[in-house]
């Protein structure tokens, strides 16, 4: 994985300094709150319901052992003992103080971590392929292409000021594991003519106007990819709407003007800036993808694995999945115990997930945007000993993209913004279909919570969505169904009325229900519903 | 840097400040020989390139600092090779002049007064850039490769 | 009755007028009535609590009761963890804000 050289540790430790002294004149009171925010937030800085909140970056979602050691330190020495994994393939610290967040990103940088670009009206951090490097069906490693992005956007002059957040996702499979069409801009890495260029689609996201991406240009080289990126920004940065906050994405430009007309824009800007040596020379994405060479596998592919425990069987069929090299498998540590907090780490499981990546994985980690820790390379022999060291510490759930692997926001327990509690409510789902053969019986069922319109828990992308709303006070819930951020992608429908908690929870066994009545052998909840139609559906919600 | 005493204009340049009014693009337009023009922030900097060599002062404003277009006005100016002084008026905040000066901006007549201190330290605070922009600031990857 | 509430601004942390000074609890919650913009105003120059705002509550025996969920999730924690609320001894705290 990337390894910084002195500029990237110069540019992060000044970027410590600069906090530093941003945060010094706030509680000196030099600047204003309202000054202040969009700093702050340009750091990963929020102001919760309880505390300071700060998202720390993990570009791509890629991490080592002593990274990943030292959140579970930033959790212990200045939080309350935890960590959550974000869908944005991030970690966010709950209990923060103003006053120590300089400390914090000083120690972060010791092991070539951050905040930067965590949230702002700018570009986030660049998220990708979870099993990148490791899957069978990958065309390239994207995260060479994602680091180049990386350093290009960060502290990028023109495009901090933007109308609105910016997320660029880059992937190199058919499957897409990573929502790539719901991003700002997607990038599908692919070869023509033997040459590995950039499929470019833009305008996706979700929010209170969910939008599946437009391709907007098949092919561009590595060697004009910066260019080119900053030819769409330009266009949006110029032209997307600062009137309206909710109208304020690129999405809604592209709806306003048209995905042609928006092409026709950034073509021609594009080719007033591609003279302008801004792409660096092929050398550099060269220099970085070396570091993404494959581990030094070992090529004896062992022996059968022994099934004879049946909870290792259950784990090893649910949560563990092929790997490109014979003998190693791609494992993902499910972060969803059925009634816990989706997404929520303690210090010690980090501390652990972090030995066993440095014993078991070649010192990797990942985090999925399904808020899942993946170890991406470990060898089958291995795969026994790793299962019983994660059963021990509760991280051995084998629920992968089953109903209990639920996304949910932080919600109303957490989040300013929030209107109604997420996570009680995927404890109630998750204990509600709590035995695992009635999970796996379900299949492949992908369940999101979001706890307000601006869908963190990306609920139009669920095979089944829920949304919380403020109905007068009190929580209510919309249920939708038949979304997808995969790439059979599509966005769900909103079934009707909403329920209370309790009632949503009984809405959703209707709906497994009559799925379970009405699915052909071998199809999945997602396959039935597009088969038989959304009305078969609320006619077995709302009767 | 030079600083105005009354520090309304902070100007990164040696010449004397043009001290003509600025016009509005579309009075420019319609006359040919002002040498000082203002954009608004939605205003498309594109359309002066026609006229660009006769303009001394642009002026580009800023009516919030979260508004970020001038950014963009500023690099589309440079790249068309305007040097005339290229300046940042209205909700123009300290910690963003360092932007702006990798945008092409080397005049500012912020709203509110500037900490000069804090400025100072904020423009010598990154070594190395990571991207090229309008600055003539070396890139991390043009060091890396030479 | 109206409250006036707040995040301290070193800490983060929720923090209730009451009177005098600021508290973490609300049960030390002042009625501001109808004073509570003046003190708010004053309060947002002194510039030691974050985007502090007047709401609504009841009194009861147990002390305010904020009128909306929200700022009852304040005043006790995150609901799904009592070991983190204000209440650590009491599992069924989280019940005082439904």
């Amino acid at each position: 994985m990337y390894k910084y050289d002195e500029y990237d540790q110069a540019i992060v430790d000044q970027r410590v300094d600069e906090f530093r002294d941003q945060v010094r004149r706030r509680l000196s009171g030099e600047l204003t709150e309202d000054q202040f925010k969009p700093l702050r937030l340009m750091n990963g800085l929020y102001l919760q319901l309880h505390a300071y909140m700060l998202r720390v970056a993990v570009p791509y979602g890629t991490l080592d052992g002593r990274q990943m050691r030292m959140l579970g330190h930033i959790a212990r020495k200045y939080d309350r003992g935890y960590g959550h994994f974000t869908t944005r393939q991030n970690i966010q610290f709950n209990w923060i103080q103003l006053d120590q967040t300089p400390d914090i990103l000083q120690e972060l940088a010791t092991v070539e971590m951050h905040a930067i670009q965590t949230s702002g009206n700018c570009i986030r951090n660049i998220s990708s392929d979870q099993f990148a490097g490791a899957a069978a069906d990958e065309v390239a490693d994207p995260r060479p292409w994602a680091e180049l992005i990386r350093q290009w956007s960060t502290f990028h002059p023109e495009f901090t000021y933007l109308p609105r957040k910016f997320k660029i996702c880059v992937i190199a499979a058919d499957e897409d594991r990573a929502a790539m069409r719901l991003h700002d801009i997607g990038i599908g890495l692919h070869v023509r003519d033997g040459e590995l260029g950039a499929k470019i689609f833009v305008g996706g996201g979700m929010g209170r106007t969910p939008m599946i991406s437009h391709e907007i240009r098949d092919f561009v080289p590595a060697d004009d990819l910066m260019s080119y990126l900053e030819a769409c920004l330009r266009v949006y940065n110029r032209y997307g709407r600062r009137d309206n906050i909710y109208k304020a994405r690129i999405k809604i430009l592209l709806h306003e003007i048209g995905p042609d007309e928006y092409r026709r824009q950034v073509e021609e800007e594009f080719a007033a800036v591609k003279g302008l040596g801004l792409d660096p020379p092929r050398a550099e994405l060269e220099r970085i993808t070396s570091h993404f060479g494959a581990p030094a596998f070992d090529t004896d592919a062992g022996t059968d694995i022994d099934r004879s425990d049946p909870d290792f069987a259950v784990w090893l069929d649910q949560n563990v999945r092929p790997h490109k090299q014979d003998g190693y498998a791609i494992v993902t540590i499910s972060l969803k115990p059925v009634g816990g907090i989706p997404g929520d780490a303690s210090a010690d499981q980090i501390d652990l997930m972090a030995d066993l990546a440095e014993r078991y994985s070649f010192d990797e980690l990942r985090v999925t945007h399904a808020q899942n820790i993946v170890l991406p390379h470990v060898h089958r022999r291995n795969l026994h000993n790793l299962w019983t060291a994660l059963n021990e510490a509760g991280l051995a759930e084998a629920n992968l993209d089953l109903i209990s692997d639920i996304i949910a926001c932080p919600g109303l327990d957490y989040c300013s913004l929030a209107n109604a509690r997420s996570i009680p409510l995927a404890q109630k789902i998750a204990t509600r279909f709590g035995s695992l053969d009635r999970q796996r019986d379900l299949g492949e069922l992908k369940l999101k919570i979001s706890g307000c319109i601006n869908a963190c828990g990306h609920h139009h992308a669920g095979h089944i969505g829920i949304l919380g709303v403020d109905k007068k006070g009190t929580e209510n819930y919309q249920l939708s169904l038949g979304g997808s951020g995969a790439e059979d992608v599509s966005l769900a429908k909103i079934t009707g009325p909403g329920f209370s908690e309790d009632g949503v929870v009984d809405a959703i066994e209707r709906v497994t229900d009559r799925y379970l009545q009405v699915r052909d052998p071998g199809e999945r909840f997602l396959d039935t519903y597009r088969r038989v139609g959304f009305e078969t559906f609320k006619e077995a919600i709302y009767g | 840097m030079v600083e105005y005493p009354d520090q309304t204009l902070l100007r990164f340049r040696d010449d004397e400040p043009h001290d003509e009014p600025a016009v509005t693009l579309d009075s420019f337009i319609g006359q040919s020989n002002a040498a000082a023009v203002r954009l608004e922030a939605g205003d498309d900097a594109r359309a002066l390139l026609p006229q660009i060599d006769q303009l001394a002062l642009i002026e580009v404003s800023f009516p919030g600092y979260r508004d970020g277009r001038g950014y963009s006005s500023a690099r589309i100016l440079r790249e068309a090779g305007y040097t005339g002084e290229l300046r940042a008026q209205g909700d123009v905040l300290v910690d963003q002049i360092p932007l702006m000066r990798r945008c092409g901006f080397d005049s500012f007549a912020p709203q509110a007064p500037i900490d000069i201190d804090v400025l100072r330290a904020s423009l010598e605070r990154y070594d190395t850039p990571y991207q090229k922009a309008a600055d003539g600031a070396v890139p991390v990857w043009k060091l890396r490769h030479g | 009755m109206k409250l006036l509430t707040g995040n301290d601004l070193p800490t983060g942390d929720v923090v209730w007028w009451t009177g005098n000074g600021w508290s973490r609890h609300i049960e030390d919650a002042a009625d501001v009535g109808v004073a509570g913009e003046a003190i708010l105003q004053a309060e947002e120059g002194a510039r030691r609590v974050n985007v502090p705002y007047l709401i609504e509550a009841t009194q009861t025996d147990e002390g305010p009761r904020p009128a909306h969920i929200k700022d009852r999730i304040r005043a006790l924690g995150p609901t799904m963890r009592p070991d983190l609320t204000l209440k650590p001894a009491d599992p069924n705290a989280g019940s005082w804000v439904i």
